[in-house]
């Protein structure tokens, strides 16, 4: 006779240690009475003592969860709101994207205008989920040690954002930001702007042909007031076009200032009329 | 039907069958409380889902019986605001600028109002103090040294519309040329003559040959006299107040290459009310000029 309740020769009855309910009952060995015994918590007990089926129906309930909150976001209309002025940004602009990301500045700068009050006092419109739209990946951020810089084109001079990147301290002496002087020397010649293009076309900005083609030069015509930037302002209407660090050629200050001047210029709030369900 | 589960006979409560050493592992219930509770959660999480936005339908979510939407919500919350502080608004908005100072609870209002968005949109620039960054040349704000106008109607034009940015048409303007084609000599004359203007250590000769050149390329903005010209924002060059630095260096690089400072135009950004508010505030930090008719009232008093 065993001691062990899973060996086959094992006999309640000799084990005082246990009775079973029906028989613990009748012999009133049992000091309380016992819920009903049901058919759910049966049921429910096949998951609670088999760790392979618990694990399985868990990954269900999971997916199940994780599908109604995803899913219905690609094709329900009022999570995608096409906003007028959106456009993919100019090479030049998006060159000073790669600066911002590779510096980290999202770090410390968030890109996301909450809607709130208090946010649109200091930073102007809540940020639309459009404005985010050509952004791989996106520069909302998490944390702000500066300000948002949602809307900060066209908040300052180009002369104070060179003076503020090469030593943030000598404009705003209470600041924590690093110096940045170095974007200065930092040259570009925009002969692989084409292929930072392409590649932003490939994870789903509409990027044409013609855009590609000409990634280059519109690159170079964009910090040249006195070239021939037509076809820059054509294809991406609203691109500033001045020598956005003062000195010439291209630099990495050049990109950087181009994309902080675009970032919120863009949609035009003087006309946008917000759909309140969205 | 015989019912099976073992029973612990000393607590009465079931085991999970589990068994060591003949120990056996009791499956106590769950505490009530706890359970209830958890039940309430779920019954609220399902209200919950009723009354906000919540399930994904075909083309749209279920908007909820309380029809909250964040946006709407931030709308109210501007409007009840905006609505609270309605009258001084209003007023602000169509008083006459000259006379703003003497509607004492008006005139609080906006420099209160215009030192917020002093401290949010023009410190960056001018300084939390506004004080201004002599190194880089933002002007102070604190005296009254004013390269565009004093008064408040000037300082409103001036915020409203900027200075040489390319977005509003109607922004100040002017240009500065270089004067790099002069001779060494001639711009080292010209730099001690603008110095003799303010009492500066500088070269009698040099600056007695300056005074010729200074008249025929500079006298035109910034006068004769150097004492400048607000209607085309040129700095008087005979007081102490030097925006870009008064060290022979400092001034002769401003002659050889000019630097002109840009502000934005903040018309779109703050709008009419806010736009007064801040020119309020900026007036009143010191350097605020009265008014060409309140002057002629207060004379006619």
């Amino acid at each position: 006779m065993s001691k062990n309740p899973q060996s086959p020769d094992y006999d309640p009855t000799d084990d005082p240690k246990v009775v079973t309910a029906g028989e613990g009952m009748q012999q009133g060995k049992i000091p309380n009475e016992l819920p009903p015994e049901t058919q759910t918590i049966t049921f429910h007990q096949r998951f609670e003592r088999n760790a392979t089926l618990l694990l399985m129906a868990s990954l269900a309930v999971v997916s199940i969860g994780g599908i109604v909150e995803i899913a219905p976001l690609f094709w329900l209309e009022n999570t995608i709101e096409e906003v007028e002025g959106m456009r993919p940004y100019s090479p030049l602009e998006l060159a000073g994207r790669e600066v911002y990301v590779r510096e980290g500045c999202y770090v410390c700068h968030s890109q996301m205008i909450r809607p709130m009050r208090d946010e649109t006092e200091r930073y102007g419109h809540y940020s639309l989920a459009a404005e985010s739209m050509y952004d791989h990946p996106f520069q909302w951020g998490s944390k702000r040690t500066g300000p948002d810089l949602a809307r900060v084109g066209g908040r300052y001079s180009d002369e104070w954002h060179v003076d503020h990147l090469i030593d943030p301290q000598s404009v705003v002496p209470e600041s924590v930001m690093p110096k940045y002087a170095f974007l200065m020397d930092a040259r570009l010649d925009g002969d692989e702007v084409a292929d930072l293009v392409e590649t932003h076309r490939m994870v789903g900005v509409p990027y044409s042909d013609e855009m590609i083609a000409s990634a280059s030069a519109d690159f170079r015509v964009q910090v040249d007031p006195f070239g021939d930037y037509d076809g820059l302002i054509e294809r991406y209407p609203g691109a500033q076009v001045r020598d956005f660090d003062g000195q010439p050629g291209v630099s990495e200050m050049d990109a950087l200032i181009a994309y902080l001047q675009m970032l919120g210029t863009l949609v035009d709030f003087s006309t946008f009329v917000p759909d309140a369900s969205r | 039907m015989t019912d099976n589960r073992k029973i612990d006979p000393t607590t009465g409560t079931e085991t999970t069958g589990h068994s060591w050493d003949g120990i056996e592992e009791l499956n106590t219930p769950l505490p009530r409380w706890w359970l209830w509770t958890f039940y309430a959660t779920v019954v609220w999480g399902v209200i919950y889902t009723i009354l906000y936005p919540a399930w994904p339908m075909v083309s749209g979510a279920t908007t909820g019986l309380l029809g909250y939407s964040t946006r709407g919500e931030v709308a109210a919350e501007i409007a009840r605001v905006e609505l609270s502080n309605a009258d001084l608004t209003e007023s602000l908005v169509t008083v006459d600028l000259g006379v703003l100072a003497e509607n004492e609870e008006l005139h609080r209002f906006a420099v209160q109002a215009g030192r917020s968005v002093f401290a949010a949109h023009c410190s960056q620039c001018h300084g939390a103090g506004a004080g201004g960054v002599k190194a880089s040349g933002y002007p102070n704000l604190l005296d009254d040294d004013w390269l565009w106008g004093g008064t408040m109607a000037e300082i409103t034009y001036t915020v409203r519309h900027g200075i040489r940015n390319e977005e509003d048409p109607e922004a100040r303007f002017s240009e500065m040329p270089p004067f790099d084609w002069m001779a060494p000599e001639e711009l080292d004359a010209t730099v001690h003559y603008v110095r003799s203007l303010s009492d500066l250590t500088h070269d009698a000769t040099a600056a007695g040959q300056g005074a010729k050149l200074y008249a025929d390329n500079c006298s035109s903005c910034h006068g004769a006299a150097g004492l400048g010209d607000r209607e085309i924002g040129a700095p008087n060059l005979a007081d102490a107040i030097w925006l870009r630095g008064d060290s022979y260096a400092d001034i002769l690089a401003q002659l050889k290459a000019p630097r002109m400072g840009v502000m934005p135009s903040w018309q779109a950004r703050l709008g009419e009310a806010e736009v007064r508010a801040v020119s309020a505030y900026v007036h009143g930090l010191g350097g605020g000029e009265a008014d060409v008719g309140e002057a002629a009232a207060t004379t006619a008093d």
